[in-house]
């Protein structure tokens, strides 16, 4: 008899929606963001599948077509100031363009998220000397702390990739610090800690369930802005060397045609801007599906 | 209030320290010999144990943070190894370039942004709504450097109307404020004023929005407010935070205009640090990224204790 009620009185919670189920129902209904999601899946096949979509070789030239304009016969968009076919070199460049930008965006949202749970739930001194660790990196702009990196390291795809996550680490860190203190005064919590669970157990099963959504988002919002850093780094000379095909690189390497070939020396941007602004698009969908504040 | 900044201001102390020793490991940090850039390739060993000693590169690190802090604070950041003059006089020569490029574009960002921002903020889901929100998402996403290009491609080597490069007529670096000179300034400052005006128009919009849902509103409204009344108390509540982040936003513009100066060849501490980069420079390196932290921590605090002392609803002890 008390069963039965019981089971009564649960119904609409075991039959009411779950959490990932909501958010991609709301997702689902955003046209901005799917049509932003599809994009990014689209830039993450051309990456992977590159060598079958591409129509020449990235790194073969030759100098008696060198410059072409877009459109040219058998170069549809033309080739770069090394002769190579610039549609191969751009598609090419998906694969070094977005490891470049994402992963840094990944790694640093591990190593800060440790940092920020760590602090977070044990407080006091460590939480101290972590964050303040953390507040002097963070007194650094973005950009001059990743251009002070890769400069000093020297350039390379290893330096530029230390030089982003370490830009990286402090902000997630403190939006990680921030939550994680929210929740370590819950209820579930301390009675997690009154039954004897240890702060590994407690941070692995209570804390990270409730704190990795908001910074996963965070995180999230952070790949369109690592995008244009990277390539900014390589643009500068201090990221992807040379003839690695990167959208950045690319952006330096023809400079130099800018009053020759305007249209051709623009087109590496423009794929580092489609690139961040469907991060950025997807992000913002992704946020007010899982209705985390900004 | 006094309190709190002067509060603010030591607990600010740390954090210099802290910025310093980066810098000093900064220098470290580069592979190779510090001398590396000074010395012939050919040098003998002696003579480069004798420069090690000379510029104190034997001794253990604390001595040597030890010493360059204390010169540092003398206002010594020692000598450019490139052109051999006191790296302070290089730093602040350029970084003057820098702020005036910096704030003209703080400023052209901050109007546009609080325009788009408000006009988002008050037709809401409306067509307005939604094209000023693209323009904003446009300019936290655009890789300026590229708009840079874009620009330039556009406006000066296929219309010229306005020079590609340079910050004066001829590569002259003394500024002035007269149309040969403000023309240079032109490209450079719309393209960097991109990057705030989105992120200003999306804080307004946000501010905007929340400000007019709450009850107060209702109440203005109810008691027969015109709608510019309403407006009026629209700006009071939304100016403390635009305002902070348009000062947090130049801070970040004086410190990452790199990518920038570089385009426009604009003769800032931006170009300075890629020269110092590509060149090996480590004096000159060091010195630039000190200073343009320093300028960022500082203004950083400044523009905490003015919102706090702008918004008589923040609480700070």
């Amino acid at each position: 008899m008390f069963l039965a009620t019981s089971t009564k009185l649960l119904e609409p919670i075991l039959h009411s929606p779950g959490y990932w189920r909501t958010v991609w129902t709301r997702f689902r209904r955003d046209p901005v963001a799917i049509g932003a999601g599809v994009v990014v899946l689209a830039l993450i096949l051309m990456a992977i599948f590159a060598p079958l979509i591409a129509p020449q070789d990235p790194y073969q030239g030759m100098s008696l077509r060198r410059l072409r304009p877009p459109g040219t016969p058998g170069y549809l968009l033309g080739t770069d100031e090394l002769g190579r076919d610039m549609l191969t070199r751009l598609i090419y460049g998906a694969r070094i363009s977005l490891f470049m930008g994402v992963t840094p965006v990944f790694v640093a949202l591990f190593l800060g998220t440790t940092i920020g749970v760590v602090a977070g739930y044990l407080g006091g001194w460590t939480n101290t000397i972590l964050m303040r660790t953390v507040d002097v990196f963070f007194a650094f702009p973005s950009v001059l702390l990743a251009v002070a990196m890769a400069g000093a390291l020297g350039a390379g795809i290893g330096n530029g990739l230390i030089a982003l996550t370490l830009v990286f680490i402090p902000p997630i860190a403190r939006v990680a610090e921030s939550v994680t203190t929210g929740v370590r005064t819950r209820d579930f919590v301390e009675a997690a800690r009154a039954s004897g669970a240890g702060a590994f157990l407690i941070i692995r099963k209570h804390v990270l369930g409730n704190v990795m959504g908001p910074i996963f988002v965070y995180a999230m919002s952070l790949i369109a802005v690592s995008m244009i850093l990277a390539s900014g780094l390589s643009f500068l000379g201090l990221g992807v060397k040379p003839p690695e095909p990167d959208w950045g690189l690319m952006l330096n390497t023809l400079r130099t045609a800018m009053y020759t070939q305007p249209l051709l020396c623009a087109l590496p941007g423009v794929m580092i801007f489609i690139t961040s602004i469907s991060f950025n698009l997807l992000t913002d969908g992704l946020r007010s599906a899982m209705d985390v504040k900004s | 209030m006094v309190l709190y900044a002067l509060k603010r201001v030591v607990f600010t102390l740390p954090i210099l320290l802290g910025v310093a020793i980066v810098c000093f490991a900064l220098v470290h940090l580069a592979p190779g010999d510090p001398l590396v850039s000074v010395l012939p390739p050919d040098a003998t060993q002696s003579l480069k144990e004798q420069m090690m000693a000379l510029y104190g590169f034997d001794r253990p690190y604390y001595e040597q943070f030890a010493r360059w802090i204390a010169r540092v604070v003398q206002g010594d950041l020692g000598t450019s190894i490139r052109t051999g003059r006191p790296v302070v006089l290089e730093v602040s020569k350029a970084i003057g370039n820098t702020f005036m490029l910096a704030a003209v574009a703080t400023v052209i960002g901050f109007m546009l942004g609080t325009l788009f921002g408000f006009v988002a903020g008050y037709f809401r889901d409306t067509w307005l709504d939604k094209t000023a929100s693209a323009l904003s998402v446009f300019g936290v996403s655009v890789p300026h450097y590229w708009l840079g290009m874009v620009l330039v491609i556009i406006f000066a080597a296929t219309l010229g109307w306005l020079p590609p490069t340079g910050a004066g007529p001829g590569g002259s670096e003394d500024w002035k404020w007269n149309w040969e000179h403000v023309r240079h300034l032109v490209l450079p400052a719309v393209t960097m004023s991109v990057i705030p005006m989105g992120i200003i128009a999306r804080t307004v919009r946000a501010l905007v929005a929340e400000t007019l849902s709450q009850e107060f509103i209702v109440g203005l409204r109810a008691k027969g407010l015109s709608e510019f009344g309403v407006f009026q108390h629209v700006v009071k509540n939304a100016a403390p935070t635009a305002l902070a982040v348009m000062g947090i936003q130049l801070g970040y513009l004086l410190g990452g205009s790199i990518l920038i100066e570089t385009v426009f060849a604009w003769p800032g501490s931006g170009l300075l640090l890629n020269d110092a980069i590509f060149q090996r420079d480590l004096p000159l390196l060091q010195g630039t990224i000190l200073v343009l932290a320093l300028f960022f921590v500082v203004l950083n605090l400044a523009v905490d204790v003015m919102q706090t002392a702008l918004d008589p609803r923040i609480q700070r002890t």
